[in-house]
């Protein structure tokens, strides 16, 4: 596997936030995790990626204990993240911004400054600017980009497409293919039980710090995504 | 019935064993010598200073380094009370927090403009501003400063009665007029410090140092609490520098300035006996003391170890000594936490 | 032609605080920590420098560059044996440990040193000076200012035209995502407090061969940093050399017009810049 939960857990001082989350990543697997606000899916790409740190069993790469390690160590293993909210850095311009997501691990791979301004044009015009002064749905490029750039084995997207409008959200995952051509597998956390199924191999669907379900798009009837989105009650 | 209530045992205990010792310390200069009574002065005004710098930092969230401007502007209040318009030194003294409360205002003024670190900076400035200018002063004797003059010093009010009742010389009773003056300095500082986080300003208080955001959301008034703390420390930090220098009788810019005794051994003395507590400074002037006496041969090697202790505490336990203590024992001894009293509820709240 | 003479040596002068300042800059740019104990590490370095012109007779521009990468270590050391612990949302836990820190410095170097006065001897260029028509000028003083620029524009070309320098800003504004771009920001503050000791040896090299000093300067020279540094604006480079001018110049005007105002003049230039623009004058980074 590539990545692997194993009883997962995070805590925010006194609130546990995830309770025994277990998930596995295939290489070249694309992954949703779906869930309502406060579901536990933005802690668990926090735990994944060293922002809060665990046990180091809790999460493996490659069969490698990783729970313990740094956010930056983390990502020198390949495993990029595209955070919530986007995260520009407003004193980088959008090309130092794109830099800046592969300096720190330089390997071969399909991603460098060029192929990310064929994937996003847009962005090679906009190059001096500072990465504040685009649009969300160009900030959101500049996120993704920045995360190509050390060529990831693995694409964690936390929310991409929030706050953006219906024809922003159609582009950004149309590039989702195309990163996957690449070789890199993809986990994407959504809200959008729609979009989440559209793209994902498997969707695992979330609910108060547990997982709730994990199966195929095709096997999945809208019913029991509704209760393991909602609960049992809606 | 259900109340809230900030009184706990340990509370009455403490309240009990502070009368005790004061009511102890008051008779004190008829059994102890001259060096002892010095001794305590010292401690007892390091310790009103050290209150009312945790009062603004550990309470209030402002962290100056230059509460020597208050220290400095009090003492030199009194000194101009004395030479310049012949008042007796012991109302000289209320000059001081006059005029810490005066400087207090344009201090205030130009530091709230500035956040966190440039603040502290800022009220260094301001007192060193407030030193060069008081140096330029020549009729309290510029640079070099003055002495009281020995007529005001043998006519302090009250020495009089101290000298046939202890049947001391002049200059001791002098002292033990600043000791009485000092006792009853830290009991009304501490106490009104205590007195001030009971109540409602001290519940904002806690809100604003907890989070600044939520307690104006809710309707505290941040910037009316922070001058009014910073005003209350400024003007009662004037008067303590004005007993100190009634005891020594004797003022110069840089003595009452002094960045070292009135803000580094004071912010020391908080920080080692822990920041945001009552019992903090009581522990921190207590070790401060100690480690004084014992380093006292060493010279600068002193101030070396405090600055090391001072660091090592605040990596290892920035929450003080009292911190450690308090959180192995779970004693309060000044308790200012609301907690719920009442009869208790079938399988507890 | 007296005015003239005293803005041109007003603002060599500031070349002079600007050194002091630049090193702070950088850190408080970076991480927002204020490092009360900056002055005494100046002071610390111009004894180190001191120690390689006395002991091993070597001229002070080599005990200098000598003592950069020693210095350089010793800031690394200090930022990740103790700074990063206290670094946080709270200032007072590093501004309490940089303070600790400067009163130790300050009675370890008086224990080591005594509290004479000292100098490092600079031979021929002490006193040397140049005719430039309107003014004259002492050779020292416009090394220093010199110094400041080509240390400023350094810094500059680091900070913009690096990877490393564009590590030092991403870090700057958001340290958990710089930590998701395989940016250590532990690491990333540890070689910006080496780099500012660097700049604090540069600066420690002109107050020791310009004045004498003693163990217990670094506060006030602190002082004069810092005040360059908030004129200027957090985070700007140039504005902290604009700040350093300011301080330089008020103090010369001050001196100029009564030798006892020289210091208060300074110090009067940089209240008033504070209440009209209470963020500095060229502010880059935010709060």
């Amino acid at each position: 596997m590539l990545l692997e939960t194993h009883g997962l857990t995070a805590n925010y001082g006194q609130f546990r936030a995830l309770f025994g989350v277990d998930i596995a990543v295939a290489e070249g697997e694309c992954i949703a995790i779906i869930g309502a606000n406060g579901a536990g899916k933005s802690t668990l790409m926090r735990s994944i990626t060293g922002v809060i740190r665990n046990e180091p069993g809790m999460v493996l790469h490659r069969g490698t204990p990783i729970g313990a390690l740094s956010s930056a160590e983390i990502m020198k293993r390949g495993i990029a993240m595209v955070p919530e909210g986007r995260r520009l850095f407003p004193s980088l311009t959008v090309e130092e911004n794109l830099l800046i997501g592969g300096q720190a691990r330089q390997v071969p791979g399909p991603w460098s400054l060029e192929s990310i301004y064929g994937l996003f044009p847009i962005l090679r015009e906009r190059r001096k600017n500072s990465g504040t002064a685009l649009s969300g749905g160009q900030q959101q490029m500049v996120a993704i980009g920045r995360a190509l750039m050390s060529n990831p084995e693995l694409l964690l997207c936390d929310e991409i497409s929030l706050g953006l409008a219906p024809v922003v959200i159609r582009d950004i995952y149309a590039v989702l293919p195309r990163i996957r051509e690449g070789g890199a597998a993809i986990v994407v956390v959504e809200q959008d039980i729609g979009k989440a199924l559209a793209v994902a191999d498997r969707v695992y669907c979330m609910m108060e710090g547990r997982v709730t379900l994990v199966a195929k798009p095709a096997d999945v009837t809208r019913e029991a995504i509704h209760a393991a989105y909602f609960g049992e009650a809606a | 019935m259900y109340k809230l209530t900030t009184r706990t045992r340990a509370g009455t205990t403490t309240a009990i064993v502070a009368v005790a010792l004061v009511l102890a310390g008051l008779p004190l200069p008829a059994v102890t010598s001259r060096g002892v009574i010095q001794d305590l002065f010292f401690i007892l005004t390091m310790l009103t200073l050290a209150q009312l710098w945790n009062l603004l930092a550990g309470y209030g969230g402002l962290v100056s380094v230059g509460q020597q401007a208050f220290v400095g502007i009090g003492a030199y209040a009194m000194f101009a009370g004395v030479i310049l318009a012949g008042w007796n030194p012991v109302w000289a003294i209320l000059l001081g927090g006059v005029a810490g409360l005066l400087l207090a205002i344009p201090t205030a003024f130009f530091a709230f403009r500035l956040q966190g670190a440039y603040f502290a900076i800022g009220t260094w400035v301001i007192a060193e501003v407030t030193r060069l200018l008081i140096a330029q002063w020549k009729t309290l004797g510029g640079g070099t400063g003055t002495s009281l003059p020995r007529e005001a010093t043998s006519n302090i009010l009250g020495t009089d009665a101290i000298r046939a009742l202890f049947g001391v010389r002049e200059a001791a009773a002098r002292d033990i007029l600043a000791y009485w003056l000092a006792l009853l300095l830290v009991v009304i500082v501490t106490g009104g410090i205590y007195w001030l986080l009971k109540s409602r300003l001290g519940l904002a208080l806690a809100a604003v140092r907890d989070n600044s955001e939520a307690a104006r959301s809710v309707g505290v008034d941040t910037g009316r609490l922070k001058w009014a703390v910073f005003l209350i420390a400024a003007a009662a930090t004037g008067l303590t520098g004005a007993l100190i220098f009634m005891q020594t009788a004797r003022i110069s810019p840089d003595a009452a300035f002094a960045v070292t005794d009135w803000t580094a051994y004071v912010i020391f003395i908080v920080v080692i006996g822990g920041i945001g507590t009552i019992e903090g400074p009581i522990v921190g002037v207590i070790v401060f003391f100690i480690l004084r006496s014992a380093l006292a041969d060493y010279g600068s090697w002193y101030l070396m170890t405090l600055g090391v202790i001072a660091i090592i505490v605040m990596l290892f336990a920035p929450k003080g000594l009292w911190g450690l203590i308090s959180s192995r024992s779970g004693l309060h001894l000044f308790p200012v936490r609301r907690r719920l009293t009442g009869p208790k509820i079938e399988g507890g709240i | 032609m007296i005015w003239v003479d005293t803005l041109v040596q007003g603002i060599l002068l500031g070349g002079l605080y600007a050194l002091f300042a630049a090193g702070l800059s950088l850190v408080f740019g970076i991480m927002r920590l204020v490092n009360l104990a900056h002055g005494d590490l100046i002071v610390f370095a111009a004894y180190l420098i001191l120690m390689g012109v006395t002991l091993l007779g070597l001229p002070p521009w080599i005990a200098a560059l000598i003592a950069m990468p020693l210095m350089f270590g010793l800031g690394w050391l200090l930022q990740s044996a103790v700074l990063n612990r206290v670094l946080g949302k709270d200032i007072l836990p590093p501004l309490l440990v940089t303070f600790g820190l400067s009163v130790a410095l300050q009675n370890g170097l008086l224990e080591t040193f005594s509290a004479d006065s000292r100098r490092i001897p600079a031979g021929s260029l002490e006193g040397a000076s140049l005719d430039l028509g309107i003014v004259t000028v002492g050779v020292m003083p416009l090394l220093t200012f010199a110094s400041a620029i080509i240390v400023i524009v350094a810094l500059n070309a680091l900070f913009y035209h690096t990877a490393l320098g564009r590590a030092f800003r991403a870090t700057s504004d958001d340290a958990v995502t710089a930590g998701l771009m395989g940016i250590e920001p532990k690491r990333i503050f540890a070689i910006a407090t080496g780099i500012a000791m660097v700049v604090v040896t540069i600066a420690a090299l002109y107050l020791g061969m310009r004045a004498n000093f003693d163990p217990s300067i670094g506060p006030a020279r602190l002082i004069y940093a810092f005040e360059a540094v908030i004129i200027g604006g957090l985070g700007s480079l140039w504005g902290t050399l604009a700040g350093g001018v300011i301080i330089g110049v008020a103090q010369t005007f001050g001196a100029a017009v009564n030798p006892e105002w020289q210091i208060l003049a300074g110090h009067l230039a940089f209240l008033a810049v504070m209440l009209l623009k209470p963020r500095g004058l060229f502010p880059r980074a935010v709060d």
